[in-house]
């Protein structure tokens, strides 16, 4: 289409989609009149240089923060399934922490699979099992330090295990016992009785957490129709080994937990979990904020290549003044670090400009004069 | 010049080692000359600042003093020549005269002073660094412990470090790489063998057992080379390890700690003077002892003790020593303690600064005012000023003023001379003042009506918590807002006080007009769509308004000029004028607006103006078609209406229909009258009847769950246990029993009633709020449960053990009109404290991360390039938002595609 050529650079490429799609039947030279208009509405609703745009974003999701619950969601359906919601989930995901309170996946599936026949067998087997979950009886022989362990039949065919995968997993994890099957229980006999009972204490509980099946930190799996097909929502997250399954389509997969999406996805697609998750939170509270004050706070946080949270120790500790960085938290700190490479402030932000009661470089205060004033 | 010196001390004086250098380079010195003979002071701009480590030589070059002597004031009171109130380092007692600068009290911003020590004392704030430099050089020979072939690349190495996380981790990992060079044994430089250094907290160091005294510390710190420390990140020019043990110690301005006198004429020293005396008094009894030949033992203590004065000196929280106390037991607040923290110098006195002309009171509500009004009563009219200048044409206005002086309206209360000097008008004054006046005064007048002010309610969490208002004098003693503001402050008129800011430079109120004005601020940048809207009365009478009423002629003529209106020929011209066609009046000619009313049932089809809930509301060329004017369409932060006002007539025209449309609404309530009898709960009786029904159906509903609970019978849901499923089937059937019973309450309410009218607009309430009141109030939920919390087994004690039934676990089955009995009340109670617990914790967690976050982003701003970026410039985003709109120049949040595409006419 050659009209829209001429307004390729002129407008977003957003509102240009859209002006094609409303103005399929209109004839050109209203198009024309069209994308005329909306270039001088565009340039009218363009941000003004020095405009603090920092500043109006913080506000903007500062300002409802008081309004949001600090309550949990449950999950119906799973017990113990509950999202951590409202502003506990903001903070924790602005701070940048590396353990979420509720790891979280949205597992898509594949077309084959999506339509829901095998779905139960499926989630069942992304779930991780442990040991402990299916055994009935744990007992310490002291006298000859051995580990005795009943199997609960009837949970290891729920879960489709076999005693020889028990076998085979705690022989690979636990070292230095003899392992012997008597008949619905297993002994595990040590090798050597120098390491004495506490080694064997240890053991003990460590045999709890031998991993069975399953993939390691997907604790609980719910299936769930969305829309017509079914998709895994689980408790725990381990996005790398579950966009290596063959069943799972990658492309929309998801979790909540930004930094694994930075460790797999890489930085670009951590920025886009960050806002697409404080996004939405804030919908889900009713909450009204603009996409571009997330999108502001989500570049901040990735602006140098990784995610950085915005604590002292992440964004602010990357500021380049001395005065902004003390006037945040821990003063004496920054102050004494600063002193000790003789860092030099340049006062070209906000706060060290109020400090020393001079004009601030934003908005008003940025513009100076050209002209040379006569002294 | 002053102001700035001022500053750069202050901080020299509170970091103590760190000296704040300021960059005079010729060319960045700023010399503004002005006619007035007032402003001929010198003013500078300070463009950076260095921080760096005092040396023993810079502390003596900047001291004016040499301390001596740990007496304060003589026989006389006078100041001691060499103590530490010595007139030398500046003075706080009126009368005396500075002897290093020759200024007076509040002239002299104060000088330094400097104590030599008898011996070296370690830095408290660098016992960590002083610390790694120790393990990681030879004690011998003062080199890094790295061979010099693996020099190279350990810096390249380190450097990679610091860039990535920071100066910490660069010197924590170059511990590790000389761990990990098995050289900590011997000096790969001089061979000679190292002992093993530890600390002992928190300023002692031992080496292999053997304590090493700062002396020996100072020395091996010495022979340290420049280059070696730029690989511990330090900068030899800025930092010598030897600055950070102490010989001589700086002793701040007395400025910095002035002295109260008491009624009883007695002196009450500063924290600081305290703490200094101490250190004077303990130097002086170790050089005393040092020089008689005192045994070892006394002089080690001695050194000791004077180790710990000058660390608590610095910092009085020091984990292993125990404050410094004053005689009545309460810690000294010394250097660290009075930067630290929110009340704190940087966050208390440098971050936020006080105001005058500002004033506080309570507010209270006036729908007369204009929106970007606010009533100032007389009083305070009276007592904030706005400095005004004489000239030719304006001398005679101006001597009205002063004629009237400070005790009468509207006059003034200060006269500036232009040589700065501030008189003060009084009685006997006014008549030499207006004899004196002539161009080039300052008159400091009253406010009058007009003058431009700037309004403010905390918590400031907005840019809209801080708008300009234009003055209105008024009698009484509250400050005055329409009742349409107070969404943008989130202000109401339960004992709410508000502050008022009068600008007093020409720039600042031309800003103030310009960027804070109330009609500037009309869209909210949250979101992109009107903050300010027709709030409670306001749309109920628009609502009914527009709903369907009638007037004569006369009547809709009185009802549009009392509410501002003075052109009329917009009146259909028929005798009988429906509310609409009122409506319409307002709205202007070429206006075009559609959009949903709240009752609109969104239809599939809809039938937009033949809807027979009168829900399409339609405005054709400036006139109401259809539709009913409610909250969706007048009220904040929703519909288009006004966004779309605002952006086809601007500000000025947005903000006059507003306050038109609410004195309209206001008007009509006027009118008709507008109350809440007791009377609009009432239910026609089969509606009692059926609530009840409905109640005790539950009741046995949830008696028959329990049976079956109770004999083992009931199916759990998947993942649940037996009793978590009987929850929540019960909760499911009393929910199910009050919705039920809303519902009855909302078929059978009076829809002319004023309760629903104001709920049906959205002007205030909701059907639930009118079923609670009504009918049936519902479960109290704590937690998403039903309330379980209490006695054994059992909420209250009126209740049996194990007693699971509705009414045992919070259910209130009767309504607020007819009464709750002692157990509901007390549920009631039970989840209204829960709520307040939550408020309470919520808000200082969203007050810290909103300051974290404003912390982290203050800096970013849009570039002339378009780019955001921050400070250091650099990039943030190429394009704000991808697509560089401004959210509070679009209509909410997008470029209104649909609106151009129509307006062209497709």
């Amino acid at each position: 289409m050659s009209v829209f050529t001429e307004y390729k650079n002129k407008l977003p490429k957003k509102i240009l989609d859209e002006i094609k799609e409303y103005t399929k039947d209109l004839s050109e030279a209203k198009i024309k009149k069209v994308l005329e208009m909306t270039l001088i509405e565009y340039e009218g609703a363009k941000v003004e240089a020095g405009e603090c745009v920092g500043i109006v974003s913080a506000e903007s999701i500062g300002e409802p923060g008081t309004q949001m619950t600090l309550n949990t969601f449950h999950f119906a359906g799973v017990a113990e399934m509950n999202v951590t919601m409202g502003l506990p989930r903001i903070i924790e995901i602005l701070d940048g922490r590396s353990k979420l309170a509720t790891p979280m996946m949205e597992i898509y599936l594949n077309k084959d699979h999506s339509k829901g026949s095998d779905i139960r067998k499926l989630a069942l087997s992304i779930k991780e099992t442990l040991l402990g979950e299916v055994i009935s009886e744990l007992t310490v022989n002291m006298a000859d330090s051995s580990i005795e362990l009943k199997l609960d039949s009837e949970k290891m065919g729920d879960f489709g295990i076999t005693e020889h995968v028990v076998n085979e997993a705690i022989k690979n994890s636990i070292k230095g016992y003899n392992v012997r099957n008597n008949k619905d229980s297993i002994v595990l006999k040590a090798k050597s009785k120098e390491d004495g009972i506490n080694q064997v204490y240890l053991d003990k509980e460590k045999i709890k957490k031998v991993h069975l099946k399953g993939i390691k930190g997907i604790t609980q799996v719910l299936p769930v129709k969305r829309g017509d097909e079914y998709i895994i929502i689980t408790a725990g997250s381990n996005l790398k080994l579950i966009l290596e399954l063959d069943f799972v389509d990658s492309t929309r997969t998801t979790t909540n937990d930004i930094f694994e999406i930075e460790k797999v996805l890489g930085v670009e697609a951590a920025r886009q979990a960050i806002i697409n998750e404080v996004y939405k939170v804030i919908e889900s509270q009713g909450l009204d904020v603009d996409i571009r004050h997330i999108m502001l706070v989500a570049d901040t946080m990735c602006n140098s290549g990784s995610v950085k949270g915005i604590t002292r120790y992440g964004v602010v500790s990357e500021k380049s003044s001395v005065l902004a960085r003390a006037s945040f938290e821990t003063p004496l700190r920054h102050i004494i670090n600063a002193a000790l490479i003789g860092e030099e402030d340049k006062l070209n932000s906000v706060v060290e400009n109020v400090m020393l009661n001079q004009p601030i470089p934003v908005g008003t205060g940025l513009p100076g004069l050209v002209t040379k004033v006569k002294k | 010049m002053a102001e700035e010196k001022k500053k750069k001390e202050k901080k020299v004086k509170e970091v103590k080692e760190e000296s704040v250098e300021e960059t005079t380079d010729a060319p960045k010195e700023k010399k503004i000359e002005r006619i007035e003979p007032q402003d001929v002071f010198v003013s500078k701009q300070i463009s950076s600042i260095i921080f760096s480590v005092l040396s023993a030589k810079t502390i003596k070059q900047m001291a004016s003093a040499k301390i001596v002597t740990p007496e304060l004031y003589d026989k006389e009171g006078y100041p001691v020549d060499g103590g530490l109130m010595d007139i030398r380092l500046g003075v706080i007692d009126p009368g005396l005269k500075c002897k290093t600068c020759g200024s007076k009290l509040k002239e002299c911003s104060g000088h330094f002073g400097y104590i030599e020590l008898a011996r070296p004392i370690i830095h408290i704030k660098f016992v960590g660094i002083i610390m790694n430099l120790l393990k990681c050089t030879c004690r011998d020979c003062g080199r890094i412990l790295i061979p010099k072939n693996k020099i190279d690349t350990a810096t390249a190495e380190l450097d990679k470090i610091e860039q990535e996380s920071g100066l910490e981790a660069r010197r924590q990992h170059l511990k590790e790489i000389i761990s990990s060079l098995k050289t900590v044994n011997k000096c790969p430089w001089c061979k000679a063998r190292q002992q093993k250094i530890t600390l002992e907290k928190p300023t002692t160091y031992m080496e292999n057992e053997k304590r090493l005294n700062p002396i020996e510390v100072r020395t091996r710190l010495e022979k340290i080379s420049d280059e070696d420390l730029e690989l511990f990140g330090l900068v030899a020019k800025h930092a010598r390890p030897e600055w950070m043990v102490l010989t001589v110690l700086p002793i701040p301005p007395v400025t910095m700690r002035p002295s109260i006198t008491l009624e009883s004429g007695e002196r009450s020293e500063d924290d600081l003077t305290h703490k200094l005396g101490d250190i004077v008094r303990i130097n002086q009894r170790l050089f005393e002892n040092i020089n008689a030949g005192a045994p070892e033992i006394i002089i080690e203590d001695l050194w000791d003790l004077l180790q710990y004065h000058i660390t608590t000196f610095f910092d009085n929280a020091v984990a292993q020593l125990p404050p410094a106390r004053h005689r009545s037991g309460q810690p000294l607040k010394t250097i660290t303690e009075r930067i630290k923290s929110k009340e704190g110098r940087i966050r208390h006195n440098l971050a936020g600064k006080r105001t005058n002309f500002s004033a506080r009171t309570v507010i209270s509500p006036d729908p007369m005012l204009g929106l970007n009004e606010v009533g100032v009563p007389m009083e305070i009219a009276m007592k904030l000023t706005v400095p005004e200048r004489v000239n030719e044409w304006n001398i005679n206005y101006l001597k009205k003023f002063i004629k009237n002086g400070p005790g009468k309206y509207p006059g003034s209360n200060y006269l500036i001379r232009p040589d700065g000097k501030k008189k003060k008008l009084t009685e006997e004054t006014i008549e030499a003042s207006l004899e004196e006046i002539q161009p080039g005064y300052i008159v400091e007048r009253h406010l009058l009506d007009g003058d431009v002010a700037i309004f403010n309610r905390q918590p400031s969490l907005h840019r809209m918590s801080m708008m300009c208002h234009r003055v209105k004098v008024l009698p009484y003693r509250t400050l005055r807002l329409n009742p349409a503001v107070c969404h943008p402050y989130n202000a109401d008129f339960d004992g709410d006080e508000m502050n008022l800011h009068i600008p007093q430079t020409e720039e600042a109120r031309a800003e103030a007009e310009i960027l804070m004005e109330v009609q500037t601020q009309l869209i909210s940048p949250r979101y992109g769509l009107s903050i300010i809207g027709c709030v409670q009365d306001a749309i109920s009478g628009n609502y009914l308004l527009t709903k369907g009423m009638d007037f004569t002629r006369p009547e809709a003529i009185d009802l549009l000029a009392s509410a501002g209106i003075t052109d009329f020929s917009k009146i259909p011209r028929k005798e009988k004028i429906n509310g609409k066609e009122i409506f319409s009046v307002l709205i202007p000619e070429d206006f075009n607006f559609t959009g949903r009313a709240r009752n609109c049932l969104r239809c599939q089809s809809c039938k937009r103006d033949k809807c027979e809930h009168d829900a399409y509301v339609k405005i054709q060329d400036g006139k109401l078609v259809s539709g009913i004017m409610d909250r969706n369409n007048l009220g904040e932060g929703s519909g288009l209406l006004l966004r779309g006002i605002h952006k086809k007539y601007g500000k000025e025209r947005t903000i006059e229909m507003l306050s038109r449309l609410f004195r309209l609404g206001i008007d009509v309530l006027l009118r008709v009258g507008f109350t809440v009898p007791i009377s609009d709960t009432d239910l026609p009786e089969n509606a009692v009847i059926g609530i009840k029904e409905t109640l005790d159906n539950a009741r046995k509903e949830v008696d028959e769950l329990i049976n079956l609970f109770n004999n083992n019978k009931l199916d759990t849901f998947p993942g649940k246990t037996l009793k978590e499923t009987l929850e929540l089937r019960i909760l499911e059937v009393l929910n199910r029993a009050r919705n039920k019973t809303g519902e009855i309450v909302a078929k059978n309410a009076n829809k002319k009633t004023h309760t629903m009218v104001m709920a049906d607009s959205g002007a205030r309430g909701n059907l639930l709020n009118l079923a609670q009141m009504a009918s049936c109030v519902g479960q109290q939920a704590m937690r998403g449960k039903r309330i379980d919390k209490g006695y054994k087994d059992r909420t209250l004690s009126a209740f049996k053990r194990g007693d699971l039934s509705p009414s045992a676990r919070g259910f209130i089955a009767n309504g607020f009109k007819s009464g709750l009995n002692p157990s509901e009340f007390f549920f009631g109670a039970m989840t209204g404290r829960d709520s307040l617990m939550d408020t309470a914790l919520r808000t200082p967690k969203s007050g810290y991360l909103y300051r974290r976050l404003s912390n982290a982003m203050q800096d970013l701003k849009v570039e002339y390039d378009g780019t955001i970026r921050d400070a250091a410039k650099r990039i943030v985003q190429f394009s704000y938002g991808e697509d560089g709109i401004d959210v509070s120049k679009s209509e909410g949040g997008i470029l209104n595609v649909k609106r151009i595409i129509k307006t062209v006419g497709g």
